[in-house]
């Protein structure tokens, strides 16, 4: 069947382009550059396919499966472009083969996904591990790199350098788009999960969510993290790091007040958590739990699960907290979660113990200059009665902080201190 | 595809060794080229001597400017190469890691151009 566009028909042909390009943009990329290991060329072609359809879907109908007809239009865009680069072409050894491997259709109605196999390509060890959550945004949901630089702090033209030697290395190296081998799978895998958890963390580095860009990172990584649990089920650090992302982003409304105020974990109110979510982490977090294999995502998520339990319970659980922190703290060594650990066992055995926990850590030079760490330590100190070098902490914790909110949530518990003699 | 392994080497650990310790670094070399020709996916392959065995030579203003050294004075040094064919770079860093000298110092994986009569038609600006 055919759709008959009204005369307003542009604007549908767009709305059509559109949701095709959301669904099916990184499909299409990756049918196309795993048979060659060139994305950028992918990339245009499909770029090109897209112009294409804005301009004919208008003019006679929306086709019935616009995602083949683009592949179609790509397909022969990209061997065109190939030709025309003689030299690319047969220095990478494509020549004779490029029209074959192109022209080998799918049935129209079953493109294989092989977007895994991309994202794979994209975190492989031997891309640089700053730009594997850039290029996957990239090449997996076309995200312009203008975005991507805003999101990353990053100017637009570094970042536009960085993704296209990415590509170059992919296409020169001959990376390749392959799921990998079970005995290489959990730790291949770790690192297209890294990416995917820091294309979420850069959408958090605007927890307001004023910056559109931002918030939209951390929907593009919760879809990319559903993604790998849709195309790897049985895997159960996918299924963790899907839960962590669900229940962080279903605080999201309750991490600020309507004046923007910022809001820590045990003061929000559990009625603006997002229900469904919630639920859908804990639904994913036990699967997890099911296969048996433990790893750091899972513990991250099972301690949101935590908090979450305490906050609408109000039932004191900081012993499992503890020891989840330990099991963390053991797989892998982050002073981040050193500092937790520390805040957690205060909530067990006093703020003297927490203390003595976070000197135990304070010589790590990767402490000096982080917040959470100062923050923790004023609060601590503030409890046993250290005012003075409680102030001395805020100070240095407020000093540290590029959140404006979370700024002066902390100037406010730095002036709740009791006045100390200078 | 074409993968060249180069093999960067403290190489004033060699002579520290001890004989015996010499002649397990040499056999253990000596079936990694083994398990490569077996596979088909060796080219050539080949131990460099020590690089104060090296000389230069650079061109300038049309005169040879011949010198006593290696280009690059440091300690790690290219001691040996492995010029491979393998489908990709993921088999190619396979052999990277069963390399011997991926335990005692680093192996460089570096493609190479693929020069068929096209490219370098191309190339010569054809």
């Amino acid at each position: 069947m055919e759709i008959e566009l009204p005369d307003k028909s542009t604007q549908l042909a767009q709305t059509t382009a559109e949701a095709v390009a959301r669904r099916s943009y990184g499909k299409l990329v990756a049918f196309l550059a795993s048979r060659t290991h060139d994305v950028a060329a992918a990339e245009d072609a499909l770029a090109e396919a897209f112009a294409s359809a804005l301009a004919a879907w208008p003019a006679n109908v929306c086709p019935d499966n616009p995602e083949a007809w683009l592949l179609t239009v790509a397909r022969r865009k990209f061997i065109d472009a190939k030709r025309g680069d003689r030299f690319t072409e047969s220095a990478t050894g494509e020549l004779h083969n490029m029209d074959e491997v192109i022209a080998a259709a799918p049935p129209e109605s079953e493109i294989p996904d092989q977007r895994l196999a991309m994202m794979f390509a994209c975190a492989h060890p031997a891309i640089d591990a700053s730009v594997r959550a850039p290029l996957i945004l990239q090449v997996v949901l076309g995200l312009k790199s203008d975005m991507i630089a805003a999101a990353f702090l990053a100017s637009p033209a570094a970042m536009a350098k960085r993704l296209v030697r990415a590509k170059e290395k992919i296409r020169e190296a001959r990376i390749p788009f392959r799921v990998p081998e079970r005995d290489e799978l959990p730790a291949r895998l770790e690192s297209v999960l890294d990416a995917i958890y820091a294309a979420f963390s850069e959408g958090w580095t605007d927890p307001a969510g004023t910056d559109p860009a931002r918030r939209d990172l951390a929907e593009e990584a919760l879809y990319l993290a559903r993604l790998v649990t849709e195309l790897l089920p049985e895997e159960p650090e996918a299924l963790g790091l899907l839960a962590l992302l669900l229940h962080a982003e279903a605080r999201r409304r309750a991490r600020r007040t309507s004046a923007g105020q910022f809001v820590p974990l045990d003061r929000q109110d559990p009625a603006l958590w997002n229900e469904n979510m919630v639920r859908e982490a804990e639904m994913m977090l036990r699967r997890a739990g099911e296969l048996g294999v433990i790893g750091r995502y899972q513990l991250e998520a099972a301690l949101q699960s935590a908090h979450v339990d305490r906050c609408r319970t109000h039932r004191p659980n900081w012993e499992a907290v503890v020891r989840l922190y330990d099991a963390y703290l053991a797989l892998t060594g982050s002073p981040v979660a050193a500092i937790n650990r520390a805040v957690a066992l205060a909530e067990v055995d006093g703020p003297d113990a927490g203390l003595q926990a976070l000197n135990e850590i304070a010589p790590d030079p990767r402490l000096v200059e982080y917040q959470p760490y100062w923050a923790a330590r004023a609060d601590l100190l503030a409890r046993t009665g250290s005012h003075a070098e409680a102030l001395h902490a805020y100070d240095l914790a407020i000093a540290l902080e590029r959140d404006p909110a979370v700024r002066t949530f902390l100037e406010q518990r730095r002036a709740g201190l009791p006045r100390v003699m200078e | 595809m074409q993968y060249m392994l180069l093999a960067q080497l403290d190489e004033t650990q060699w002579p520290k060794l001890t004989k015996e310790q010499q002649e397990q670094g040499t056999a253990a070399y000596f079936a990694f080229t083994e398990s490569l020709t077996k596979s088909g996916a060796l080219k050539a392959s080949g131990r460099l001597r020590p690089s104060s065995d090296s000389t230069t030579v650079r061109v300038v203003n049309g005169k040879a400017q011949v010198l006593d050294g290696p280009f690059v004075d440091s300690k790690e040094q290219l001691a040996g190469y492995f010029l491979i064919d393998v489908p990709d770079l993921d088999a190619a860093l396979k052999w990277a890691e069963r390399c011997p000298a991926s335990q005692h110092g680093v192996v460089e994986v570096r493609p190479l151009w693929v020069m068929t009569p096209a490219a370098m038609a191309a190339a010569a600006g054809d």
